[in-house]
């Protein structure tokens, strides 16, 4: 059935107002918009890394979900997911459960590409038929941006400042979608916030339906982090994909299938200078910072064009 | 009717679980529990159970598993070994203070630096203030029967808490001993089905678990965990009172051996216990007054009840299976001393750290501690109180 934008925003909230994260905060619009995929009727858990998110949603004695959820640590949402899901599978095959649920572990980048990988790793290999969202915002943002394998290269971040010496983070940002496509699960996807949620909505709602372990990286800029008024966040998720930082695919039983393409590929440029966090770029004799992550850029577009056309 | 059998501890642990038939296994393999998942997955596959077998990839994931199985409602075991142990440390906190009983088989084991697979305590001893119910056996008998007790101790409403039944690694996981082993449907009527009062999945209303928990209320949970941690006690004596009605073996805090007038005594915990029991019968032969108790369950610590048993004795050895770094003693000894100091008249209390890394402890041994406790019943407690046994390296060798 077509994406209808405004019967989807009809649908009752079950990621509430009282929450405490901050406003142009792209963790609440993940969650808000994961759980309008849920089909109507089938119930979920939630499973949530440590983060921002975490802290922000579950301040006990209140809580922002109105579906059960279960925070336990930074570093396992993907295990502690899949144990949930195994307590699902014996319910139902001893006939003790009627009702549909699935499977949702979230967690930021810190919680996803770094402490919370090989978790998640394993939870993948195993099958688990569950979707882990990774709420990609390049850093530590709930100790207070530092740095992490997702953050990009050049971003200044509290480990990796710039100064007199310093243009930020020396590392390219770790590739971790194409790493869990390595994983041979059924299904993978890429996608950020534009529009009318329709990216995202359809590649939540395929992740969530497709049996088996499916994974969907979303870039979640962070105020805060990258440095940025709060009304510039669609502004942002828009030229992040623009610019060919962040492509919309997916990985649909190994075939790569490119979301979108742009009528004319803007230059990185225009993405970075909307935040703080690459300010440093710009200045005088920082030139070569601007044309290296453009070239970084180019080629892994490029890379990625060639395995979306072997299909 | 029980059936006579010859088992390791291993396979009584993995013989229980079979019996229990529990939802979910979290299997990762570490010396020299590895048994344990190896001999339940011929279970699984040869269809002999209904459990949802999950192979994680390291014993953080299996404790993790375990927690998010135990939230959504059903029961969830594993079983490990020192490093692995140590590896799920942050997750053990985590499953206490949820109130989720999950069950632990524990095959003790020293933990690396230096690497050594060997037995001690080192490990569940380093998780025991994580809010665990602790259980430890002496033989393959004690290691079986522990296990079926575990889930009601621990799923009992007012305790609700995590639970490690301890043996000790290869002593009694490998050594194939006698056993008695209950029928299946006596196992399964004494453990009873679980039916927790909240889960995240199966109930009308949702269940939200491990939130942030600022000051305001952070104490008053930490609270409610030391209380259930005092029902524990109660729990751990009404489900033994009612073993030994369906099954007649008797259990309770410790085991207490010839220590009704005992002069002086040895505590410690595990399989020791056979030497040190052969070696009293030797010395009690010659006439000497010497006792032993042995320590069943070390969480809750049955702090009041062991310092009476002691009250009567003149000097007491507490043998540590593992070292604290205290500087001042092992985890038993501190303990015991910290429990005896309510009585009026104290015996002489000595540590004996014995048995690290699987060093092998014999009849003589034994004898020697006893031979210094009546030096030191003697001469009013003088001389070293803090002492490692049998080192080769040691100039003033007390043991």
């Amino acid at each position: 059935m077509a994406y209808n934008h405004k019967k989807e925003l009809s649908k009752p909230e079950r990621f509430v107002g009282g929450h405490r994260l901050c406003a142009g905060c792209g963790a609440g619009l993940v969650c808000r918009g994961m759980l309008r995929a849920l089909d109507e009727g089938d119930k979920a858990v939630v499973c949530n890394a440590t983060s921002c998110l975490e802290v922000s949603s579950f301040l006990y004695p209140y809580t922002a979900w109105e579906d059960s959820y279960i925070h336990s640590a930074f570093e396992n949402a993907a295990a502690t997911c899949g144990g949930v899901e195994a307590a699902y599978n014996v319910l139902k095959r001893k006939g003790k459960l009627d009702d549909t649920y699935k499977f949702l572990a979230i967690g930021g980048d810190g919680g996803t590409y770094d402490i919370g990988f090989q978790s998640l790793s394993g939870a993948m290999e195993r099958g688990h038929d569950m979707v882990y969202f990774c709420y990609d915002n390049e850093a530590y943002m709930n100790t207070g941006i530092q740095r992490s394998s997702s953050t990009p290269r050049f971003a200044s971040a509290t480990t990796t400042p710039a100064g007199s010496v310093s243009v930020g983070k020396k590392q390219n940002k770790k590739d971790l979608t194409e790493i869990m496509a390595a994983h041979n699960i059924p299904y993978v996807a890429q996608t950020t916030f534009l529009g009318n949620f329709k990216d995202f909505h359809e590649k939540a709602h395929r992740a969530i339906y497709t049996e088996g372990p499916a994974f969907v990286n979303v870039m979640s800029p962070c105020p805060r982090g990258w440095q940025y008024s709060t009304e510039l966040l669609p502004e942002i998720c828009r030229m992040a994909v623009e610019t060919c930082v962040w492509p919309l695919y997916e990985v649909i039983e190994g075939r790569w299938h490119l979301n979108y393409m742009p009528k004319k590929k803007l230059p990185v440029t225009e993405f970075m200078k909307l935040q703080g966090r690459f300010k440093h770029c710009f200045k005088p004799g920082n030139e070569w910072t601007l044309e290296a992550a453009q070239q970084y850029v180019d080629e892994q577009w490029e890379k990625l064009l060639h395995r979306c056309e072997q299909n | 009717m029980s059936i006579r059998e010859r088992l390791s501890g291993n396979e009584a642990i993995a013989y229980a679980m079979r019996q229990i038939n529990p939802d979910v296994f979290a299997a990762f393999p570490i010396t020299p529990s590895t048994e344990i998942p190896q001999y339940f997955a011929q279970y699984v596959a040869n269809g002999q159970v209904d459990t949802e077998y999950v192979t994680v990839e390291s014993e953080h994931s299996s404790m993790s598993t375990c927690i998010g199985a135990e939230a959504a409602g059903v029961r969830a075991v594993t079983a490990t070994s020192s490093c692995g142990l140590a590896f799920m440390y942050e997750l053990l906190y985590v499953a206490a203070s949820a109130r989720l009983p999950v069950t632990l088989a524990c095959v003790n084991r020293a933990l690396t630096g230096p690497i050594n697979i060997n037995n001690d305590h080192s490990d569940s001893m380093g998780a025991r203030d994580a809010g665990w119910i602790q259980l430890y056996a002496e033989n393959n008998q004690e290691a079986y029967d522990n296990y079926l007790q575990a889930m009601r101790i621990a799923e009992t409403p007012d305790v609700r808490l995590p639970i490690m039944v301890c043996q000790d690694g290869f002593i009694t996981s490998h050594a194939v001993e006698n056993i008695l082993l209950e029928e299946d449907d006596a196992v399964k009527a004494f453990v009873g089905e679980y039916h927790p009062e909240h889960a995240l999945i199966g109930r009308e209303t949702p269940l939200a678990v491990g939130p942030y928990d600022v000051s305001p209320y952070y104490m008053e949970h930490k609270v409610q965990q030391a209380e259930a941690m005092k029902n524990a006690k109660r729990a751990i004596l009404d489900v033994a009172a009612d073993f030994e009605k369906t099954f007649g073996r008797k259990y309770g805090f410790f085991e207490e051996y010839r220590m009704e007038d005992a002069e002086v005594a040895i505590v410690l915990i595990g399989s020791t216990a056979g030497t040190a029991k052969a070696c009293i019968d030797q010395l009690r032969a010659a006439g000497r007054k010497v006792g032993l108790i042995k320590l069943r369950v070390f969480r809750p610590f049955p702090g009041e009840e062991l310092a009476e048993a002691l009250s009567h004795v003149k000097a007491a050895a507490i043998m540590d299976k593992s070292e604290s770094f205290s500087a001042c003693g092992g985890p038993l000894y501190a303990e015991t001393c910290a429990a005896c100091y309510a009585l009026d008249s104290r015996p002489v209390l000595i540590d004996v750290v014995y048995g690290l890394g699987g060093r092998d402890v014999a009849t003589e041994d034994i004898a020697r501690v006893y031979d210094h406790l009546f030096l030191m019943a003697e001469n009013g407690g003088q001389g070293p109180k803090y002492i490692h046994m049998g080192q080769r390296s040691s100039e003033q060798e007390v043991l």
